[in-house]
């Protein structure tokens, strides 16, 4: 056990989900809702698949500049009192489970007591992620990159890809396989945005290249939505009408300057996670072979092999054997993955639609149920710092 | 080892470099507008580093001097871009974006074009040397480092 996971210092069975919620699933600038009022449609929805009062709300959390303020959500609910607002700082997606993680630890802490962590992205208001337009002067990292067209997250992720594509040997059907996966997932979801629109091998490999080693489909989506959760000590997780998801355990972090600016990191063919893996795995007390199921943030699909290696699930060298099909889809793949269709297929809601799609495993509601899916695993935006990681677990794995 | 005036690699109307409020990269960028590069190593303890801070991540002495290397090194990733993530690249076709690690400096790495064919076939591995491109922007003048594939190994 690590120094930062003695028996005292722990998230361990200490928080408990017991309710999710998520707003309809929109194609980018499609949303009817202004982005704040989709962040009160999934809250209000989180709490009423909990079952409480939604002014018991006491602490809000979220990533990634979240818009829809904690002050303006406590005043727009009527909550009785704040007690906790917590912005993880940075990493975009890659702080999706590190929300989660700030709300337990506020918990845990005794600073709050019915925390709601959630996203909300309209992007018809705001601005994609992906196009780049409009910018005159630039400073800073993007300084030394956009001036040469790598300019959105494709691009600037796609080298990194590439670097450990030619380190390990791992081929472009790996990648494949980790968009079939997600797609095939979706067809079984209707929330999923690519519900009704299939994927097949052919179809991929015949899609356009939108940054070499990425094709079309290996890229997330961009959408409008909103997805909450509600979180809650322990001791009470009895008194909602779900089966509560607790928290096994979860990490925040990255290696030694995995933030040098620009490209300059030296473990630079990484994902982030192999300080993260370790310390997540530690507070667990699991290890690899104890998951059943894996939602991991497919920014780029390049991202989920190295994310997935970083977690021990197989060393980079058996990425193309592991990465199969047939390896990653529910009920009985080796690895079920992404089982709600994830950032690719059922909605980017910035990862968070992944951390749901965990309580559903757990719960036993998903609608791709894997036949392991008492300790169900969320990997959050890969190949960003920070980055973030939880584990959920059923009363049985406490 | 200087670009030709008024043929740039990528179209105009991309987002121009500047240097950041406290001035922490100015000299780098003024460098490239005298086709120099600059980087930065410590006084101290002599480890290179890029980009710049204004403190030494080895043995933290503050203010790492600015040194002058030559513009070579190897290719240590790349990507071909298709995809127009800018109003400017919309007719533009692919182009090639190459990380350059240069070991004469530390192995630090920093990212440009690589001119040539954008279809040519790319090697990780493969030695480059620097190009300065100037653009001479009516108020606001700058210059890149792009790479080409070495003519002598």
């Amino acid at each position: 056990m690590s120094a930062g996971a003695t028996a005292d210092r722990t998230l361990r069975g200490r928080v408990a989900v017991v309710g999710i919620g998520e707003t309809d699933y929109y194609r980018h600038g499609a949303s009817p809702d202004p982005e704040f009022k989709l962040a009160l449609k999934a809250i209000l929805t989180a709490c009423g698949d909990a079952g409480i009062d939604p002014r018991d709300i006491d602490g809000f959390a979220s990533y990634s500049e979240e818009r829809s303020e904690p002050s303006r959500l406590a005043s727009a609910l009527g909550t009785r009192r704040l007690r906790a607002a917590t912005m993880q700082w940075g990493g975009g997606g890659g702080g999706c489970c590190a929300a989660v993680a700030n709300a337990a630890a506020s918990i845990v802490a005794g600073l709050a007591d019915c925390v709601v962590v959630f996203r909300s992205l309209a992007q018809g208001q705001f601005g994609r992620f992906g196009q780049t337009t409009g910018i005159d002067t630039i400073s800073g990292e993007k300084a030394y990159l956009m001036p040469y067209g790598v300019l959105a997250p494709p691009q600037r992720f796609a080298m990194r890809v590439r670097r450990y594509m030619h380190e390990h040997g791992v081929s472009q059907e790996a990648l494949r396989a980790i968009a079939l996966a997600s797609y095939h997932h979706a067809q079984a979801n209707p929330r999923a945005v690519m519900y009704g629109k299939p994927l097949d091998a052919a179809k991929y490999d015949a899609s356009r290249w939108i940054a070499e080693p990425f094709h079309l489909y290996d890229c997330c989506m961009e959408n409008d939505g909103a997805a909450a959760l509600v979180l809650v000590p322990a001791e009470r997780a009895g008194e909602f009408r779900n089966k509560p998801a607790y928290l096994l355990g979860a990490a925040i972090g990255s290696g030694y300057r995995a933030g040098a600016i620009p490209h300059n990191s030296p473990h630079y063919a990484s994902a982030g996670f192999e300080t993260v893996a370790a310390d997540l795995y530690a507070m667990a007390g699991l290890g690899p072979p104890d998951v059943g199921v894996v939602q991991c943030y497919e920014n780029f699909t390049g991202g989920v092999v190295m994310a997935l290696a970083e977690h021990g699930f197989f060393a980079p060298e058996e990425a193309n054997d592991y990465l199969a099909f047939d390896n990653l889809i529910a009920p009985s793949g080796r690895l079920p993955l992404n089982t709600s269709g994830g950032n690719l297929a059922e909605c980017y809601m910035h990862g968070f639609e992944l951390v749901l799609e965990a309580v559903r495993q757990v719960r036993g509601t998903s609608t791709s149920q894997a036949k392991r899916s008492d300790v169900a695993m969320v990997i959050g935006g890969p190949m960003v710092t920070p980055v973030s990681n939880l584990l959920l677990g059923s009363e049985a794995t406490l | 080892m200087s670009g030709d005036a008024g043929r740039t690699y990528l179209p105009q109307g991309l987002p121009i470099p500047v240097a950041e409020a406290d001035g922490l990269s100015a000299p780098y960028w003024q460098g490239l507008r005298q086709s120099r590069l600059l980087v930065q190593r410590c006084r101290h303890c002599a480890t290179w580093q890029f980009g710049p801070e204004w403190i030494c991540h080895q043995c933290h002495a503050l203010d790492p001097d600015w040194t002058e290397i030559e513009p070579h090194g190897r290719i240590f990733s790349w990507e071909r871009v298709w995809h127009p993530s800018h109003a400017a690249l919309r007719q533009h076709g692919p182009y090639l974006a190459v990380l350059v690690e240069i070991p004469h400096a530390g192995g630090i790495r920093m990212i440009g074009n690589l001119l040539g064919d954008p279809a040519q076939v790319v090697s990780i591995g493969a030695a480059v040397e620097g190009v300065f491109e100037h653009h001479s922007h009516p108020e606001r003048p700058y210059s890149l480092l792009h790479w080409r594939l070495s003519s002598v190994h």
